[in-house]
């Protein structure tokens, strides 16, 4: 188990520095320069730019401001930002929380909501319940975010009035309440498919005959046996899907005024703040990672016929 | 059963460590939180402007957001009124008998906010230390104009000295700056935020002090929660003409214009600099009195790379015959919200020199248009593109002017979408524009010039359209030389005409704020550049 | 390196991707549990009349064929033109719902060209892509995941590891980086960009069922008879391992569809003149307070779409599935 645990956490290593590395590579390829982006469209004088770039390293080649980038990242330090001379690390502790808010926010109701509804539906495959409702995950599949964002500011907001159309205080949770539900629609809808699809499986499987013919309560069968078991694709998709869910934050973000990570990632890629970019895509990059560990160690707590050697 | 127990255990700690990550953030955003929730102090005013790019000190900062913060804290000489004219602030008087040595007057007894007396040397080392290279400052060139420059301003390696010979003080309030040429309306210039002057304590540390400015201004710091807002109070040492008459301004960033605008009608906010285009066909029903529609010193055009393959060697009658394509009546009242008023000539109303140039080539009409062009050849394969960043907010008034464009003449033009205004800077540094770019131009001070020496001289820094023409840097030349502000100004009113004959740009439109204020607050003025005048603002 | 440790590897394969796939993965690479070749003929056989029952993909595939016939000829469906601008009498024009298929039927936009014609003239760039993408990442994933699985060892440790760093990249956040980069963002930019962060799904699928598949008796009886390499791959490993990986990919193309809306919205996606429905839904949110419609009508295009893509996914994933019968 230790050993499965450390090489797993070893194997993260080339993974976390290849992300990483290209997504600096592509920052670094962009086109326009932070330095001269600073300057705007009024006079400057490029002697100043020069002695700029130099200072920053930024004339240096991309393997070696790579290598300097990860140097300062292993000693805690995520570089300063070019326009403001702020600590990035500062940059990213402001925007984090909101974001982690955001998206355990909208994970709680994708995972309640969903979960509930492929259960109601995987109980009884075939049945009318179950066809409306896989016709509604369609519908909220199809809908890109920003389309089901502005469908629900134009009607809430606009038409109905309940809310204001964008979020005013980003600690507010209340707030959150409808950003969070556009931002965990897309994945509610495959977290009930998922587990209706599997409940529907399971239902079939001969331990599910063993239970039943044992005569164990309905509930125990239920929530013990075909539970665990249906559980495992759905905590398999979960896993991976905070990560997305985190990066999806950008059009959430966006349509609703939530000044969390999208917001700062979309305003420091067009300044080119590339070490802000980055540090952020970094930490989303870890927390994809840890995701995927823990999805593969709940396996073997919701499956016992999997070891960890 | 061992294998899964420990994975039970690694996966809780997991959890718990993300969990842990997760409210420890939250905790720390919360308490942030909670000091700026607690509302705005009795007598303050808010405005929503952004976090500065920047840090604040006054020749790091151009750009509109970090001004506002600059110009609440400092002061310089002086300042200009809603019409263009002069008004001393820090200075006694600014004089000079030849236009290249200038005397300044400080008014006496003027202290900066942690007390330190504000004199002809915190003048005289604030701009030193600005013009230096080694300072890496933005806006430095604006002091090339003094004799020395060159010293502390190498175009290349180290810095032969720390001083301008042209800055000499003279007493305590007075000091004299000589010019390497004739300036007739260096004045003009220094009106500019970027002449402010630093109190002593700057030096021990800039980094620090851009983050906590100490400067001579109506307002002095309190505190900057980044991202959030920055808070300032009203000084009352201050001695100015523009003392504030609240107790002080909070700049409040918001992600979205919207966002900010719900919070004006709402009450969370006071004042807004700019209505954003969802709201604008509403804003005055909404806003009531509170509206605020006014022209400033700023124009739009569309400006020819001369060196590509549709312009280059253009006959200026095909420029002249584009513009009279453009609908501007039109354009400025249906997709523009009339956020913009029909520009007639080069330069804004609002600048010393502006002119009737008695033309029709603002005007559209489609016939002559189509003859014009003809006449001058045509554009190669009858078709070009308008540059623009897309982050802008420029899309759709390109599109509506190519098809305006392309319908009046049948010459097509598409809009090239840069991603971001990086890009699109770029692209004009490097002479990379394939067709026009958008330009846009806010007077910096009020006089004619700004719009014509700093746009279309042949070795001007912002000309990145290349245009060359031997008699208008002429004629600049001769302007310049001019003994006095009004020959000069007059001088540069022949530079004009004479561009309207060369056409180094297609003039578009001239720039109007459409902000709004709350009910909370009244007599909120706007500036000659579009800037809302904070001082005057008084609460209700 | 190891890779049969636990299940986990080859289901992870599933999720990713902002947007779909997911649904299909655990079950698609169980389902790949090789059956014979001549079995395999008669897996199409038994998909194709399954499918031809299911109303859900009649339904589906006459959408996207009337989908396709629009996009290739916008021109039968409408006299005016996306470019075409009445600023003057046009401004803002709100829809006449009585007037089907006249220009004025969904009203005109912020710069008084028909909605109708733009929504007509967009089919095609959100049909390109999705076809686009779904045939390179087809392509690319399968190729690198048939030799990862195949060959083993080495070769699948490389490639398995530079699939994760690519998985790895936030899908949105990657997109946007590479987008970014290009000044002239044609379709075929696009696609590409899309291709380079999305292939790495089907390389898991695919790796997940050569694995399977090569240990059947008949692939280890043609090594045996000696048979090379590139024969056994495809001639025996690719037409059984191609079943999951078509599923993956149909239900995974509403998808890309909703991507490129997706960016184009953001601004780094299409750019003018093509014309695009992610483009026009981000002119239209200016307008959203007093002409809801400028938004409305491109998003519900987008989303029956990415609707009727799905569907068709759906139906597909079901015929060739057998345990979903």
């Amino acid at each position: 188990m230790g050993r499965y645990v450390a090489r797993r956490l070893l194997q993260m290593i080339p993974v976390f520095i290849g992300s990483t590395f290209l997504i600096f590579a592509m920052m670094y390829a962009l086109p326009g320069d932070p330095v001269r982006a600073l300057m705007g469209d009024q006079s400057f004088d490029p002697a100043i730019l020069a002695a700029k770039r130099h200072e920053l390293g930024l004339d240096l080649p991309l393997w070696q401001q790579y290598v300097n980038y990860l140097t300062g990242l292993l000693q805690g330090d995520f570089g300063t930002e070019i326009g403001s001379g702020r600590p990035i690390a500062d940059i990213i502790a402001d925007a984090f929380p909101v974001t982690i808010r955001l998206t355990l926010f909208a994970f709680t109701f994708m995972v309640i909501v969903g979960i509930g509804l492929g259960v109601v539906a995987g109980l009884k495959p075939n049945s009318i319940r179950d066809r409306g409702l896989l016709g509604l995950t369609l519908v909220l599949i199809s809908m890109p975010s920003f389309v089901l964002g502005y469908l629900m500011q134009y009607v809430f907001a606009f038409q109905l009035g309940w809310i204001t159309p964008t979020v005013q205080d980003s600690e507010n949770m209340g707030d959150l309440l409808l950003p969070a539900i556009v931002l965990g629609s897309l994945s509610l809808a495959y977290v009930a498919r998922l587990t209706r699809t599997s409940m529907a499986e399971n239902l079939r499987a001969d331990y599910m005959r063993t239970a039943v013919a044992k005569g164990l309560p309905r509930r125990r069968i239920v929530g013990v046996h075909l539970m665990r078991n249906s559980l495992v694709p759905v905590v398999t998709f979960l896993g991976t899907d905070i990560g997305n869910l985190m990066t999806g934050a950008i059009v959430t973000e966006g349509i609703f005024n939530v000044q969390g990570v999208g917001d700062a990632v979309y305003e420091a890629l067009f300044r080119r703040e590339g070490a802000t970019v980055v540090g952020i895509a970094s930490l989303i990059v870890l927390v994809y990672l840890l995701c995927s560990l823990l999805v593969d160690l709940l396996y073997a707590v919701l499956d016992p016929r999997i070891r960890y050697a | 059963m061992r294998g899964a127990k420990s994975a039970k255990w690694v996966a809780g700690a997991i959890v718990v460590a993300l969990a842990a990550t997760a409210c420890g953030g939250s905790d720390g955003g919360k308490n942030e939180g909670k000091g700026n929730a607690s509302g705005k102090p009795a007598g303050y005013v808010s405005i929503d402007v952004g976090e500065p790019q920047k840090p604040l000190i006054p020749a790091d900062t151009n750009e509109s957001l970090g001004s506002y913060v600059i110009q609440s804290l400092f002061t310089q000489l002086l300042d200009f009124d809603a019409d263009g004219n002069i008004v001393y602030t820090n200075a006694e008087s600014v004089e000079t008998k030849d236009s290249k040595t200038w005397t300044v007057k400080l008014k006496p007894g003027w202290k900066f906010h942690n007390g330190e007396a504000v004199t002809a040397q915190s003048y005289v080392d604030a701009w030193n230390w600005y013009a230096n290279i080694k300072n890496q400052q933005q806006n430095s060139f604006w002091y090339a104009d003094i004799a020395g420059y060159a010293d502390v301003h190498p175009a290349k390696g180290e810095p032969k000295a720390d001083k301008m010979s042209g800055l000499k003080v003279v007493d305590e309030t007075t000091f004299t700056i000589e010019l390497t040429e004739k300036v007739p309306y260096f004045n003009y210039k220094l009106g500019y935020a970027t002449w402010a002057p630093l109190p002593k304590a700057f030096y021990a540390d800039p980094k620090a002090f851009g983050t906590k400015p100490i400067g001579n201004g109506p307002y002095k710091f309190e505190k900057w929660d980044r991202k959030k807002l920055i808070q300032v109070s009203a000084f009352d040492g201050y001695q100015g003409p523009n003392k504030a008459k609240n107790k002080g301004i909070l700049f409040k960033n918001y992600a979205t214009v919207e966002a900010a605008y719900q919070d004006l009608v709402s009450g969370n906010l006071d004042i807004i600099r700019q209505v954003g285009p969802t709201d604008l066909p509403k804003y005055k029903q909404d806003l009531g009195d509170g509206a605020i529609e006014q022209p400033y010193a700023a124009v739009q055009s569309l400006v020819p790379a001369f060196y590509s393959k549709s312009f280059k060697d253009i006959d200026p009658k095909v420029l002249q015959g584009l513009s009279m394509a453009i609908d501007r009546d039109t354009i400025t009242k249906t997709v523009l919200n009339n956020t913009r008023s029909p520009a007639t000539s080069f330069t804004p109303p609002q600048v010393k020199g502006n002119q009737d140039l008695g033309t029709d080539v603002f005007t559209y009409n489609p016939e002559k248009a189509k003859k014009l062009i003809q006449e001058g050849g045509g554009v190669p394969e009858n078709k070009f593109t308008i540059q623009y960043n897309a982050d802008g907010g420029h899309k759709e008034w390109v599109t509506a002017v190519c098809e305006s464009i392309r319908k009046a003449t049948g010459v097509d033009c598409v809009g090239d979408a840069k991603p971001d205004f990086a890009t699109d800077l770029e692209s004009r540094d490097n002479d990379q524009v394939k067709g026009m770019y958008r330009g846009g131009w806010v007077a910096d001070y009020p006089v004619n010039v700004n719009f014509l020496k700093e746009l279309y001289h042949s070795n001007a820094e912002s000309n990145n359209g290349r245009f060359k023409d031997a008699e208008v840097d002429a004629l600049m030349a001769k302007a310049d030389k001019a003994n006095s502000l009004e020959e000069s100004v007059k001088g540069y009113q022949e530079v004009e005409k004479k561009i309207l004959e060369k056409m180094p740009a297609i003039p578009l439109w001239y720039y109007r704020i459409n902000g709004g204020h709350g009910k909370n607050v009244d007599n909120v003025a706007v500036d000659f550049h579009g800037d809302l005048e904070l001082t005057g603002v008084t609460v209700k | 390196m190891p890779d049969k440790t636990a299940a986990p590897e080859a289901t992870e394969a599933a999720a990713k991707t902002a947007t779909t796939t997911v649904t299909t993965a655990p079950d698609a690479v169980l389902s790949a549990n090789a059956p014979k070749p001549e079995k395999a003929r008669s897996l199409w056989s038994d998909a194709w009349r399954d499918l031809r029952g299911n109303p859900l993909f009649l339904i589906s595939s006459a959408l996207i064929l009337l989908l396709l016939v629009i996009s290739a000829f916008p021109g039968l469906f409408t006299s005016a033109s996306p470019r075409d601008a009445d600023l003057a009498n046009h401004y803002l024009q709100p829809p006449n719902w009585g007037h089907l298929f006249a220009p004025d039927w969904f009203g005109y936009d912020g710069q008084g060209r028909s909605i109708y014609a733009r929504v007509i003239y967009g089919a095609r760039a959100s049909i390109l892509v999705g076809v686009g993408v779904t045939l390179l990442v087809t392509i690319v994933g399968t190729i690198v995941g048939m030799l990862a699985g195949y060959f083993g060892g080495l070769t699948d440790s490389l490639l398995s590891r530079i699939t994760d760093i690519f998985m790895g990249i936030p899908f949105m956040l990657g997109a946007l980086v590479v987008l970014t980069s290009f000044a002239n963002r044609a379709i075929w930019v696009v696609i590409l960009a899309l291709v380079f962060l999305g292939w790495t799904t089907i390389a898991r699928v695919a790796r997940g069922a050569v694995v399977t598949i090569k240990q059947a008796d008949y692939v280890v009886a043609a090594k045996a008879l000696g048979g090379s390499t590139t024969r056994i791959l495809l001639k025996h490993i690719l037409p059984n391992a191609l079943a999951p990986i078509i599923v993956v990919a149909t239900i995974a193309l509403g998808g890309y569809i909703a991507a490129e809306a997706t960016l184009s919205y953001l601004g780094v996606g299409l750019a003018d003149p093509t014309v695009s429905w992610g483009v026009d839904v981000s002119s239209g949110r200016e307008q959203l307070r007093n002409a809801p419609f400028v938004l409305i009508v491109p998003s519900v295009m987008v989303s029956i779409t990415v609707l009727a893509f799905l569907m068709f996914g759906d139906a597909v994933r079901n015929a060739l599935d057998p345990k979903m019968r």
